[in-house]
């Protein structure tokens, strides 16, 4: 379990890469959706997919620092419920690493489920949990009103984390190369 | 896709908030946010707010650089007060516990005049962090940011990722766009013309490359900084940080001096967060 | 002078995770403390490798099998960390790319002080001082992004230096530097090793850059194996630069070609030591007895510039009224200073950016109105940075992506590939991951991939950077082959003898206008050009003069006549 929260240099700077394109995708490649002040987000596909790579801490971080940055970026502050909410998410998505064989260069049906496990209660806890009792808590929003917003994000998010993440994983697992496997033709 | 937009555009100028070190404009940030985000005080919040924007003309922030930050808070606000209106018409009432009741309207809805004064609190609320964030964002030194952070008692490696992201987005973005014109240039169609599924599908086509030829940078980059020895040691220290002046004290001084003149309204003289005009 | 070495290779073997084959063999070399080392050897051949071995990040970021021992003062390597290595030797990366992690100038330089704990007082004055040597103190506050490529180098530079290590290793420091900065780099490195006695070790390709100065010691190394270890003089001399593929220096050629023989005793390893006495008829009479080619291109217009000025920014002017006229078939140079706007020029022509004056004419016709896409029918263009045109995880996907976006069949790909890969010495590696690469063979992977979509324009940006003479030949041998068949060729690059060599013609930038346009040999005569754009004379110059041949541009001249006679032999 200590090796979970290890934090080397490449964690650092996997963190500080990932959530540069975290804040451009969030900020950009997002489809909105029916249901106000939420959309579908492609970033949280991308922060499932390093978190995986990295760990909880750099997913967590990821999610944190990109989703304040690109809040700061348009709106001037971090909307701290659903900035820490992220961070939340990002965190739980990072329990994927090391169960599964990506780095081994396999993802098959038993990681996909896995991951896809761990994401959906990622979000779950994220979105339906922390980021409605904060907005109450700070914003005394109406309840019916964060929950509504809660589930439409966490099945969005879980969508999005689900198709963009587990394409991701597949296609890096893909480009992970065996021992002792190249040789000049 | 702009690849212009510029990424705390810092302005150079000499104005006293300028002057402050990052520790301390972070720090005063925090607290003058947490004091909105704690009070449901109208009073509060604009005397926070009227405080702030006077501080926005300290630092000679113009307002065009600012004016897209608005209008997409304003759009927010006013969307979260219709919709809240929608979902909750009595949720002003079920706070302030009294019912003085405006007009009926449609649909049995209710409009109440504790409905209004709760919305609009709520509106100032949300709006008046905003000019503090501006003011954070604009007069700050990206470079003082993780110092800063570490100063504050953030770990140190968390700090320089931050560091790291505010390095590498600009680069990010550039890359964006260089891989969609390499793309192009060998016969991809990215037209804006293109229909909105094709242009999302595309972006993808973009973002995928970018992801995978970032993965490689996290190598090279944490190859580049374990030579130089980054993380050998439980501390470091920073190129960027600033020693603390009087001015740095005195600002800190008025920022605590607000979270705690907020937090004592609350506790001593509305015995709650909410201030209450009905009763 | 101790006698420990403070490095000491024993049959040093690694083997790289992923690889089926050691990619170092049986290495045993020495090097003494405060001795200068240049590493020389074909592109995949194993320099970096040998260089991540001694900073450590061999075996710590990249995984594989080590056999025999590697000592640096005294300790075995292995039983290291990555952070006790670093306080001995510090590296400048060959990938620039990722070496600057600071937001800054200042702070990149400081970045190895600030993980040291050094309070911010003492930081500040030692940048400072830093910065001074390598004349960057103005520029302390820029971010990367202001800065040119030439500019960079000096901040990795700066940033190693400032560290108090025993060792100094540099990764190709002169690629991607015009001629006069990368004169200046060389400089700058002698200068440290004259004050500080610091062991010094060079990669490079570029030899007789290098050689500007005084080394030690020169180590060829061919397949991972060490093939020689000895001193410029000796080196040069001898006939192991050819064999395996590396250039040597013009002056030596040139001496070859005229019947010398080039013995040790001439103390040929530098320009400056070079003793002509002996050599001066032949070299005359060699010279006299070779008749000069002429070809002059009378094709049509096919791309031309009118009053073309651009700018990123709005701000800086980056292009100021650049005009010229390039006909069909023609094979032209772009050359000038770090930072004059070539690659910027390039992407102008390409459609990346838009001119905010001024006219592109494409045989006559202005082609403002056409798409990135549209112009990538008729410009192929290979730009300076190879990790931005990568796209694909494998080489052979990267180089068959335009066809299949131009919807051609798998088998015609397969043959189109398979025939590039070929040319651009790739072929062994036709199945392998791009990550695999070594710096070289990436950026041959990009040029394959536009060589593949046979361009009826071509645009190289810095295309031998980081190549062996016998792969650029290749490639350029190739370039000559198309060129013929009616392929206009444009090359921005930094290399003057390869652009006297290949391009009758050449353009010279500085500070965004045209200075200069006139026959390669020609530009190379002015000197207020050479000043202006920090160009440099190619050593055949100072044979010319040392030989007492009046016209030196006459004798580069019939130097290049003589070689093509050779080469198409
Ligand atoms: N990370 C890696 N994994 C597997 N093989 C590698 C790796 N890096 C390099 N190689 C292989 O090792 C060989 C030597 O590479 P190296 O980078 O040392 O070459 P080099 O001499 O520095 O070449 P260049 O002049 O092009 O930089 C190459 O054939 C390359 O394919
Ligand atoms: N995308 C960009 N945005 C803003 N400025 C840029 C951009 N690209 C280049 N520049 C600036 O434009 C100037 C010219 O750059 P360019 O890359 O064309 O130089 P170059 O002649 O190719 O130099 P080098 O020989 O170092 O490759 C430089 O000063 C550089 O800082
Ligand atoms: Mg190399
Ligand atoms: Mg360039």
């Amino acid at each position: 379990m200590k090796e979970y929260f290890n934090v080397g240099t490449r964690t650092i700077v996997a963190t500080g890469l990932g959530a540069a394109i975290f804040t451009l995708l969030f900020m950009y490649v997002k489809v909105p959706s029916p249901v106000p002040e939420t959309s579908f987000q492609t970033a949280y596909g991308l922060g499932a997919f390093f978190a995986t790579l990295f760990g909880p801490i750099a997913g967590a971080l990821i999610a944190f620092i990109g989703h304040a940055l690109s809040d700061a970026i348009q709106y001037g502050s971090p909307w701290w419920s659903w900035v820490i909410a992220s961070g939340v998410a990002g965190f739980a998505f990072g329990f994927a690493y090391k169960r599964t064989m990506v780095e081994e260069g396999e993802f098959k049906s038993r990681d996909i489920i896995t991951f896809n496990v761990i994401q959906v209660i990622g979000n779950a806890i994220a979105w339906i949990v922390v980021a409605p009792v904060l907005d109450i808590l700070i914003y005394q929003e109406p309840v019916n009103l964060v929950f509504t917003q809660g589930i439409t994000a966490a099945i969005m998010n879980s969508i999005s984390a689900g198709v963009i993440g587990t394409l991701l994983l597949i296609a890096y697992a893909a480009t992970r190369t065996k021992k002792g496997s190249l040789s000049k033709a | 896709m702009n690849a212009k937009i510029k990424l705390f555009s810092y302005n150079t100028l000499d104005t006293p908030i300028h002057r402050l070190s990052g520790l301390t404009k972070l720090v005063c940030f925090l607290l003058l946010t947490f004091a909105v985000m704690f009070s449901y005080d109208i009073r509060v919040i604009l005397a926070v707010m009227v405080f702030s924007i006077v501080v926005l003309r300290v630092s000679k922030i113009q307002y065009s650089q600012i004016r897209l930050m608005i209008l997409y808070v304003l759009i927010f606000v006013i969307t979260n007060a219709v919709i809240s209106f929608f979902f909750s018409p009595e949720q002003g009432v079920k706070i302030y516990g009294t019912r003085h009741d405006i007009a009926n309207l449609y649909g049995g809805y209710k409009l109440t005049w504790e409905q209004i004064f709760y919305q609009v609190t709520k509106f100032f609320k949300y709006f008046s962090v905003i000019p503090l964030g501006i003011i954070f964002l604009l007069t700050t030194n990206p470079s003082e940011f993780a110092s800063s952070l570490n100063g504050i008692g953030v770990n140190y490696k968390a700090a320089f990722a931050v560091a790291l992201t505010l390095r590498y987005f600009p680069d990010i973005q550039r890359d964006y766009h260089d891989i969609s014109q390499a793309q192009q240039a060998r016969g991809l169609e990215l037209s804006h013309k293109a229909k909105f599924a094709d242009r999302f599908k595309n972006s993808l086509l973009i973002v995928i490359p970018l992801i995978f030829s970032s993965l490689d940078r996290v190598e090279l980059i944490s190859n580049a900084m374990d030579l130089r020895g980054f993380a050998k040691g439980k501390t470091r220290t920073w190129y960027t940080s600033k020693k603390l002046t009087r001015a740095d004290y005195l600002a800190l001084g008025i920022s605590a001096l607000i979270l705690f003149a907020t937090v004592y309204v609350s506790v001593f003289i509305n015995r709650s967060r909410f201030y209450n005009p009905f009763i | 002078m101790d006698r420990q070495p403070i490095i000491e290779f024993q049959d040093f073997s690694f083997q790289y995770y992923s690889q089926s084959e050691p990619t170092l063999h049986n290495i045993n070399l020495k090097i003494h403390r405060g001795e200068k080392v240049l590493i020389v050897g074909p592109s995949g051949s194993g320099k970096s490798t040998l260089g991540h071995c001694l900073n450590g990040l061999i075996p710590f970021s990249y995984k594989g099998e080590i056999h025999g021992s590697l000592k640096i003062d005294g300790l075995e390597t292995r039983d290291q960390d990555i952070f006790n290595l670093s306080k001995m030797i510090g590296t400048v990366l060959q990938d620039a790319d990722g070496q600057f992690v600071g937001l800054t100038v200042g702070e990149d330089v400081a970045f190895a002080l600030e993980n040291d704990n050094i309070p911010n007082a003492e930081m500040h004055e030692r940048v400072k001082k830093v910065a001074e040597m390598v004349d960057m103190e103005r520029q302390l506050k820029s971010s990367p992004y202001e800065l040119s490529g030439g500019q960079k180098q000096r901040t990795s530079l700066a940033g190693v230096m400032i560290d108090d290590v025993d060792i100094l290793l540099f990764d190709e420091p002169l690629a991607n530097l015009d001629p006069a900065t990368g004169k200046t780099a060389i400089e700058i490195i002698d200068a440290v090793h004259a004050d500080s006695h610091k062991t010094i070790i060079i990669i490079e390709h570029r030899l007789e850059d290098v050689l500007h100065r005084s080394v030690d010691r020169i180590i060829m190394i061919n397949d991972g194996r060490i093939i020689a270890d000895m001193n410029p003089h000796e080196l040069v001399s001898s006939t192991i630069l050819v064999e395996n593929g590396i250039r040597e220096p013009l002056y030596v050629t040139a001496l070859k070609y005229a019947g010398v023989k080039v013995t040790s005793e001439m103390q040929p390893g530098h320009i400056t030591t070079l003793k002509t006495e002996l050599s001066r008829n032949a070299l005359a009479t060699w010279y006299y007895a070779i008749q000069a080619d002429n070809r002059e291109n009378t094709n049509p217009s096919i791309l031309k510039m009118e009053n073309i000025s651009f700018s990123y920014d709005g701000v800086r002017q980056i292009l100021d009224d650049i005009n010229f006229d390039i006909r069909k078939g023609e094979m032209v140079s772009i050359v000038g200073k770090n930072g004059a706007g070539k690659s910027t020029l390039a992407k102008l022509l390409c459609g990346f950016e838009k001119e905010d004056r001024g006219a592109i004419l494409y045989k006559g016709e202005n082609i403002r109105s056409k798409t990135i896409k549209e112009r990538a029918e008729i410009i192929g263009l290979v730009m300076q940075n190879p990790n931005q045109m990568i796209s694909k995880p494998m080489i052979y996907d990267e180089i068959a992506l335009g066809l299949r976006l131009r919807n051609i069949s798998e088998e015609q790909i397969a043959e189109r590939v398979e025939k590039v890969l070929k040319i651009c010495g790739l072929a062994p590696f036709k199945s392998w991951p791009i990550s695999a690469l070594s710096y070289g063979q990436k950026k041959r992977v990009t040029i394959a991939s536009i060589l593949v979509l046979d361009p009826q324009i071509l645009i190289l940006d810095e295309p031998t950077a980081g190549q062996d003479y016998r792969h650029y030949t290749e490639i350029m041998e190739f370039l000559v082959e198309i060129n013929k068949l009616g392929v206009t060729i444009i090359m921005i690059t930094h290399d003057m003898h390869l652009m006297l060599e290949y391009t009758p013609r050449a353009i010279v930038l500085a500070g965004g206008r045209k200075i200069a346009d006139a026959a390669a040999s020609v530009v190379l005569t002015d000197s207020r050009v050479i000043e202006e754009a920090n160009l440099k004379l190619t050593s055949l110059f100072n044979l010319a003069r040392m030989a007492g041949i009046k016209d030196g541009t006459q004798f580069v001249q019939g130097f290049i006549d003589y070689e093509r006679r050779i080469k198409n032999r």
